[in-house]
């Protein structure tokens, strides 16, 4: 394998007893590529993205991420990468800069670095008057993008973002593909999975997962004219219930 | 006729104000959509409605019952699935539609035609442990749980929060076949393209409805002018439509963007003179209506 990929996998597969849940599935992401993880309820998503996590050793295949390897180097690739879901978020019982301190704190920030951090993060989301208030008290919207910066705080190669907008109102959730657009342009990989599917449209590639394997990747554009759709919704459709 | 009528109601929890003087009327029969965000408010009013939580100010009745006083009546009147999975998930899939049916004194026989069709798509998992389903399949023992006892209308909390397009439209086909039966269904959605599947729908947004009507005629007061506007360079087109002198509101939508203008008599032409000005290449303007996020984000910005 190479290392102009951040992420590569091959024949990466996962069983469980008898049920195959990822099936051989190969796949390479680019560094600073907004990569969108697609699929039904059960295709596999969940688990394909666990293994390239270092959450779960695979029954068999091969794959590195942020050039590491999923079977042997699992602790070197939970420190590199970021991880953000809409279910496993900030503490809502500590303060702005508490959650700060503390996500910093995990990721090994040094003390000066962490006093750095939090500063530019505070003034960058423009949340100087909410620092000493518990989050529990902070909208929905703030949250969320304080959250996005926290898992990014350790200046990650890449960020695995799972359903990061479910539930937001729809103008929060393209200010949070504004932030999204700014770390990939600034060099940062996003792997991202939605059910909005105007949003598989704002990623560069978009991967389609069925029953275990990925049954289409390329680029929306791509995608729309390969099964003949106006829009991803619809591509989303075809595929899903195999054209 | 009417199936729930709600006057002025509001609820807080100490300062939190989760709902806030909500009032109006859902039809008999009729499939309702409350449409908005987590923590607009749309489980605190659904709680209500079925008699699991007080109001602190206002009145409601549903089915003609009052919410607080004949709290016993609107229990066995209403079926109620609640946004998070709570049947029982060490018991099997039989096991859970006959306790449900016994704690309605009820039998799954004698009103098996409601459940029919989404039933036989659970039976071959029927001796499985309702823990044990996929996400789909528990959505479907929810709703005959919540169906078994025949009730006069339904509320479906997020019925369809993180699932699937594919299976939300089909989880909509069964409610549409449920209406057919004469049930009054009242669900929330955090998806707004589901506004469509709705007859009459309510836009809410921090404990307040913005709008209670049907789709179209929520989309026919949109205010302004609206164009979807495409480039080579979709992000840099972003930032300069929001620099423009007339802009008002420009937001990313799939692979364009919808732009609205703060002129009455704006046309394509005014905004492509304007973006000729700048470096883009097959810049494409069109006009079109608005969709319910466009309605929904104009009304959040009011």
């Amino acid at each position: 394998m190479t290392n102009n990929y951040i992420i590569e996998a091959e024949n990466l597969t996962k069983k469980f007893g008898h049920f195959t849940a990822v099936d051989s599935i190969s796949f390479s992401v680019k560094p600073g590529e907004i990569f969108g993880f697609l699929g039904a309820n059960g295709a596999g998503k969940t688990t394909a993205m666990r293994m390239l996590c270092g959450l779960s050793i695979p029954s068999s295949g091969k794959a590195t991420v942020a050039g590491f390897d999923v079977f042997k180097q699992t602790e070197q690739i939970k420190k590199n990468i970021g991880y953000m879901s809409q279910k496993f978020s900030l503490y809502d019982d500590l303060t702005v800069t508490e959650n700060i301190n503390f996500y910093g704190g995990i990721y090994g920030l040094s003390k000066s670095k962490l006093k750095e951090k939090t500063e530019y993060l505070i003034d960058l989301l423009k949340i100087s008057d909410a620092r000493n208030k518990l989050l529990v008290s902070l909208p929905l919207g703030w949250k969320q993008k304080l959250a996005f910066s926290v898992a990014i705080i350790h200046e990650p190669k890449i960020v695995f973002l799972d359903e990061p907008t479910g539930g937001v109102d729809p103008i929060t959730r393209r200010q949070f593909w504004d932030m999204i657009y700014e770390a990939s342009h600034n060099g940062v990989t996003v792997f991202v999975t939605t059910h909005y599917m105007d949003e598989a449209e704002y990623c560069n590639r978009v991967s389609m997962m069925v029953d275990g394997r990925i049954a289409s990747l390329d680029t929306p554009d791509n995608l729309k004219k390969e099964y003949n759709a106006d829009n991803m919704h619809e591509v989303f459709v075809k595929i899903a219930r195999g054209k | 006729m009417n199936s729930v009528i709600i006057e002025n109601i509001s609820k807080s929890y100490g300062d939190v104000l989760a709902v806030d003087d909500v009032s109006l009327t859902i039809e008999k029969g009729e499939i309702f959509g409350f449409i908005g965000p987590d923590g607009a408010g749309k489980t605190s009013l659904f709680r209500m409605l079925t008699t699991l939580l007080i109001p602190d100010k206002g009145n409601a009745t549903v089915e003609g019952f009052d919410i607080v006083k004949d709290y016993k009546k609107i229990r066995s009147a209403v079926g109620y699935m609640p946004g998070r999975f709570s049947l029982y998930q060490d018991l099997t899939v039989e096991e859970n539609l006959h306790f449900f049916a016994a704690v309605f004194g009820t039998t799954i026989q004698e009103n098996y035609n409601l459940i029919k069709d989404i039933y036989v798509m659970l039976e071959p998992f029927k001796n499985r442990k309702a823990g044990k389903l996929s996400g789909g399949m528990k959505q479907k023992l929810a709703l005959c749980c919540a169906l078994i006892h025949k009730p006069k209308i339904l509320f479906l909390d997020e019925p369809t929060t993180g699932v699937d397009p594919v299976s939300r439209n089909e989880f909509w086909d069964m409610l549409g076949n449920l209406r057919k039966e004469g049930i009054t269904i009242v669900v929330s959605t955090p998806y707004m393209d589901e506004a469509n599947k709705c007859d009459r729908i309510a836009l809410m947004q921090k404990g307040k409805i913005m709008e209670t009507d049907y789709l179209k005629n929520i989309i026919s007061r949109f205010p302004r002018k609206l164009f979807a506007v495409k480039s080579d360079g979709m992000f840099v087109l972003l930032n300069e439509l929001r620099e423009y002198q007339f802009a008002n509101s420009v937001f990313s939508f799939g692979d364009s963007l919808h732009y609205s203008d703060s002129r009455e008599n704006v046309t394509k032409d005014n905004i492509l003179e304007y973006l000729n000005t700048k470096n883009h290449g097959n810049i494409s303007i069109e006009e079109i209506e608005p969709n319910i996020e466009d309605c929904f984000m104009d009304l959040m910005s009011k």
